[in-house]
């Protein structure tokens, strides 16, 4: 495919290099861009997924807003986000520091990686099966943890609690990436600072909050950032745990739009719920990388 | 100086103890799962979930195993997951010799293209896919899963890969052309040999990510005889032929080909999870 005689210099033009593109681009345009043109297009239509879909215009969107559920699934993401992202950061953070700058210094680097890697072990599962762990450790009769603590508590069958419960087990699951990555970017640090700030008399506290902090912020940015967006898409936890339920208490969007697509066959409905949840989940990824962007400017 | 050494002494302990108790936490259902595989109902029922059990009770995960036929969902994963994970770096490579070193016009749009690909929640995707494989007669084939993960498991690895292969040191490329080597012969006899460590990274990230995956194999592979592991135990929890052992029998069954991935791949993956980490 060169061009001939594009130049004696570079006997082989660039124009060659697209064909390497073409096999990904042929099966991205299938599975990628066609079926997500096809969902927003039948965001605006009524369609039982067989016949021809009804045009509707934005009425699937109108209604979209008015529905409680809907907005219920969006404070659960909130609340999925504090338990995947937020929480597991800040403890992240606190656990890699006391095991990089505290126990790896007094116990020995042995001690530092057995306690890192019980840290990460949930992180190993698949997430459905971590889903099912929990589902036989919370189990109403038989579970586990009721017959160790001698209580009956619905964990995630009580529309109170099972949100919470939810949370916790998302906690457990997620702990162990931040600790991962954090220790691997505390390793990049000039390990003179700390020695400097130990000199000086700096605390434990001190040291984490002028040395450890600012220099792991790029590790944090992208934990943040790919946490956040794996709360905005769970799934497969809800499905095993608890179906969105009782009632609508663990509700997620991705869940909602499964239920409307497979379950009510409200295809259209479903489509308008899965098109919002994608726009939200690209206008998150812009605009913290856009933060992250202006924050490395500021610092050189 | 000395009065603090011994003050702090207690101190330090303290902060042992309480990662100690934390990781104890952590590992807590993995123990109460594996003690309770191997126990009949009766024992469990007498003696509760924390006592340990008086034999290799197997009959748990033996029954499991036969009613979901384990041995073949096992297949079916290994067999997805390694195809995506080979066909998804071969795509990743090729898309990255052309925008990391052969930097095509317009690569810029097209890397951010293949970001947005791989950030899409599956849902928005789903429908469509799910009735296009009707119409082709790919619905419920391990083949339709297959293609799709090739897919969105190359759109993470193209991204990564082009920026790595940007750096690729242009010396070696420009003494090869010189020589006379093709672009093929530069892409398989150079390039690759040469990113070998990352492409290793990648393959082994595709394959436990394309295990790990539920939400599109759930949908896609609805007969018993494609499911991969993960479908196979998410569908099945809670149902109420199970009983306490044997749910967690399916629980230890699941857990197992995952520790044993991380027992094996971990050095490569400790030195590679920083690339993973901006998936």
């Amino acid at each position: 495919m060169a061009p001939p005689g594009a130049g004696t210099a570079r006997p082989r033009g660039r124009g060659g290099y697209w064909l390497y593109l073409v096999p990904s681009l042929v099966l991205f345009l299938a599975i990628i861009v066609v079926p997500l043109l096809m969902n927003v297009a039948t965001s605006f239509t009524r369609w039982s997924g067989v016949g021809t879909p009804t045009w509707i215009g934005l009425d699937n969107y109108t209604k979209l807003f008015k529905d409680e559920r809907f907005w219920a699934s969006f404070e659960h993401n909130v609340a999925l986000i504090i338990a995947m992202a937020v929480m597991p950061t800040i403890i992240g953070l606190v656990l890699a520091s006391a095991l990089f700058d505290y126990i790896a210094k007094r116990f020995g680097g042995r001690t530092a990686s057995a306690l890192r890697a019980a840290f990460y072990l949930p992180q190993v599962l698949p997430v459905a099966v971590a889903g099912v762990v929990w589902g036989w450790m919370l189990h109403p009769s038989y579970g586990a943890v009721n017959q160790i603590f001698g209580i009956k508590v619905n964990w995630l069958g009580d529309p109170d609690i099972a949100l919470a419960t939810v949370m916790a087990i998302m906690v457990w699951f997620q702990l162990g990436y931040p600790v991962v990555i954090f220790m691997a970017g505390l390793q990049r640090v000039d390990p003179s600072l700390y020695e400097a700030a130990e000199i000086d008399g700096a605390s434990w506290w001190r040291r984490f909050w002028h040395i450890t902090i600012p220099q792991i912020r790029p590790e944090i940015f992208v934990v943040l950032l790919t946490c956040t967006i794996a709360a905005l898409k769970v799934f497969g936890p809800i499905f095993v745990l608890t179906r969105g339920g009782p009632g609508s208490a663990t509700m997620v969007p991705s869940y909602f739009s499964y239920l409307n697509f497979f379950e009510k066959v409200n295809v259209g409905y479903g489509s308008a719920i899965a098109t919002v949840l994608a726009l939200i989940i690209v206008v998150v990824t812009f605009l913290f990388l856009r933060v992250q962007e202006r924050d490395q400017e500021s610092e050189s | 100086m000395n009065a603090d050494r011994t003050f702090r002494q207690p101190g330090r302990w303290a902060v042992l103890a309480a990662l100690v108790v934390l990781a104890v936490v952590m590992l807590f259902p993995f123990v109460i799962v594996t003690l309770n595989a191997f126990k009949s109902p009766a024992e469990y029922s007498s003696g509760g979930p924390l006592s340990l059990p008086h034999g290799f009770y197997l009959d748990g995960i033996v029954a499991f195993w036969d009613r979901v036929d384990f041995g073949l969902k096992l297949w079916n994963s290994l067999l997805i997951s390694g195809v995506v994970a080979v066909a998804a770096v071969v795509l990743s490579v090729l898309n990255a010799y052309a925008l990391g070193i052969g930097r095509v016009r317009g690569r810029l749009w097209i890397l951010v293209l293949f970001l947005v690909a791989n950030t899409l929640p599956q849902e928005a995707l789903v429908y469509p896919l799910y009735y296009l494989s009707k119409e082709v007669g790919l619905y419920d084939s391990k083949l339709a899963v297959i293609l799709i993960f090739t897919v969105i498991q190359a759109a993470f690895g193209t991204y990564l890969l082009s920026s790595v292969l940007g750096q690729f040191p242009r010396g070696i490329l420009e003494a090869a052309e010189i020589d006379g080597a093709s672009r093929r012969r530069m892409l398989w006899g150079i390039v690759v040999p040469i990113s070998r460590p990352t492409l290793s990274v990648l393959l082994i990230f595709f394959f436990i990510w394309t295990w790990n995956e539920f939400f599109l194999p759930m949908v896609f592979l609805i007969s018993n005889d494609n499911q991969t592991v993960p479908v196979a135990l998410g569908v099945l929890q809670g149902e109420k032929m199970m009983d306490a052992t044997m749910s967690s029998a399916s629980a230890l069954l699941g857990i197992i080909p995952a520790v044993a991935f991380f027992l094996i791949f971990q050095r490569t993956l400790t030195r590679g999870v920083t690339v993973g980490a901006i998936k």
